[in-house]
């Protein structure tokens, strides 16, 4: 799974933090999405999975690799 | 299906069957009429979209706007002044573009993940002394007056640096703020007087004494250009944040309890299993019939919801709470089930404008799921769910009161 993130349409609101902490954190300043790790282990990804499907500004895109 | 125009338009909001069940309309509108016409308690006419794909992306975006006396959008309320979304407090913030990104950057710092994270110990302690006092004055107890609506109050007065003795005012001045129908034009314009000048000489106190809070910072922010924040938007700033962080939040935990507690099992299923907490909380406010009125956008260009083609001009009414009971969009959308996961819901709204202060919301939330889990795991209805009564006449919904014992 490869992870990225759009700072310009992420809006903030820190839900992708509380659905998966070890993969999304958010800038002090502003607020705005810093992603930790853009190609995360396996027990991770239900979690990413869901910080995806939940984020209100859809600024998180997902890639399965082969 | 196509755009209604001859049939007479339903009158909005909808009334629920009982407390805590859906209008059957939404289903019907849903299924039958994805856009259709509404009369508001203004006598305006407006839009109403109920599917979930509809309702987010109206919310999302960028060529909407609100409606207010500018644009001609429909007015919410019977009163002239056209209630929250057409105050002085929606046109002194930016509501869009740039504007609106900048000033919604500089307060998100406040509403972190991180921030929430660190605030729960004091939420937490707030919650145990809140039930302590319903401990000592003994059950029946109303929990929303005990512990809902108090909680959100202290929570965001101490975020924001003002005296939580000055809540009564809070309380009036937000309720006339989100009147539909409640409150006299007078009434409004009074009060909203009042809360403005409360908060400005709030402001003038932190700028000569400042505190550990969030209006003494913002006080000394400066932009790029070393401009500091006007007055005006510093005082709308804080009047957006008191309502919006209290009375939502405080009808939320009460609505919150009485889905969980109406039927037991779902109470007994938390206490077998506390990580259940963070999804029933999201199901909770899924399931939310008692959402309020909903978001009004207006738009200057047609526009397109499924098949249909909105034509400029329009205000559209999106209907969160319908478009969370979609069946396209969640399996067994009507059933409440506590470990539902992902849940994408639209309570806190999408796009640029979702709740600011969701994160804090869902704090609050689970915070006072798990404290009530430790410290009241008795806790029951004290009357059948049937006689729990609504708040009427206001833009927010809730229950009047919330009888429990232990």
């Amino acid at each position: 799974m490869k992870v990225s993130v759009d700072e310009d349409k992420c809006c903030g609101a820190g839900s992708c933090v509380l659905a998966a902490p070890d993969v999304f954190d958010q800038r002090d300043e502003d607020g705005i999405v810093v992603l930790l790790d853009a190609e995360p282990g396996e027990h991770l990804h239900t979690a990413v999975r869901e910080a995806a499907d939940v984020c209100p500004a859809a600024a998180i895109m997902l890639a399965d690799r082969t | 299906m196509g755009y209604i125009t001859d049939e007479q338009p339903l009158n909005y909001p909808i009334d629920n069957p009982t407390v805590l069940e859906p209008p059957t309309e939404w289903a019907e509108l849903r299924q039958k009429c994805p856009v259709a016409r509404v009369k508001l308690a203004s006598g305006d006419e407006a839009s109403l979209v109920t599917r979930y794909e509809d309702v987010k992306n109206v919310l999302a975006d960028p060529r909407f706007t609100r409606p207010s006396a500018a644009n001609e959008g429909a007015r919410v309320s019977e009163d002239e002044s056209g209630g929250v979304f057409n105050s002085e407090m929606a046109t002194v913030l930016p509501q869009s573009g740039e504007g609106h990104r900048q000033w919604r950057r500089l307060l998100n710092r406040y509403f972190t993940a991180k921030r929430m994270a660190a605030l729960r110990p004091r939420i937490e302690a707030m919650a145990d002394q809140l039930i302590d006092g319903m401990l000592e004055q003994g059950h029946p107890a109303d929990l929303k007056a005990g512990l809902a609506f108090p909680l959100p109050v202290w929570v965001i007065c101490s975020i924001l640096g003002v005296p939580d003795s000055d809540r009564d005012k809070f309380a009036y001045w937000s309720d006339t703020l989100l009147s539909m129908t409640r409150y006299t034009r007078e009434e409004i314009g009074k009060a909203q007087a009042e809360f403005g000048a409360y908060l400005a000489g709030h402001v003038a106190a932190k700028r000569a004494e400042p505190g550990d809070d969030l209006l003494s910072e913002l006080i000394t922010y400066t932009d790029a250009e070393g401009q500091p924040l006007s007055d005006a938007i510093l005082v709308a700033t804080g009047q957006g944040l008191l309502v919006a962080g209290h009375e939502t939040t405080a009808n939320m935990i009460a609505k919150m309890m009485a889905m969980l507690l109406s039927d037991r099992s779902r109470w007994e299923r938390l206490l077998e299993d506390r990580s259940l907490i963070r999804s029933a909380t999201e199901e909770a406010l899924r399931l939310d019939v008692n959402a309020g009125f909903g978001m009004l956008r207006y738009i200057d260009a047609d526009f397109e919801v499924g098949d249909t083609v909105v034509p400029a001009g329009t205000t559209v009414v999106c209907s969160m709470a319908a478009a969370n009971r979609d069946e396209n969009a969640f399996e067994r959308a009507d059933e409440m089930d506590l470990a539902r996961t992902p849940n994408p819901h639209l309570s806190f709204g999408a796009g640029a404008h979702s709740c600011l202060g969701q994160a804090l919301a869902r704090t609050e939330l689970q915070v006072v799921l798990d404290v009530l889990l430790r410290r009241l795991p008795s806790l029951e209805l004290a009357v059948p769910a049937d006689e729990l009564r609504r708040v009427e006449g206001l833009l927010v919904g809730g229950l009047r009161e919330l009888p429990v014992a232990w």
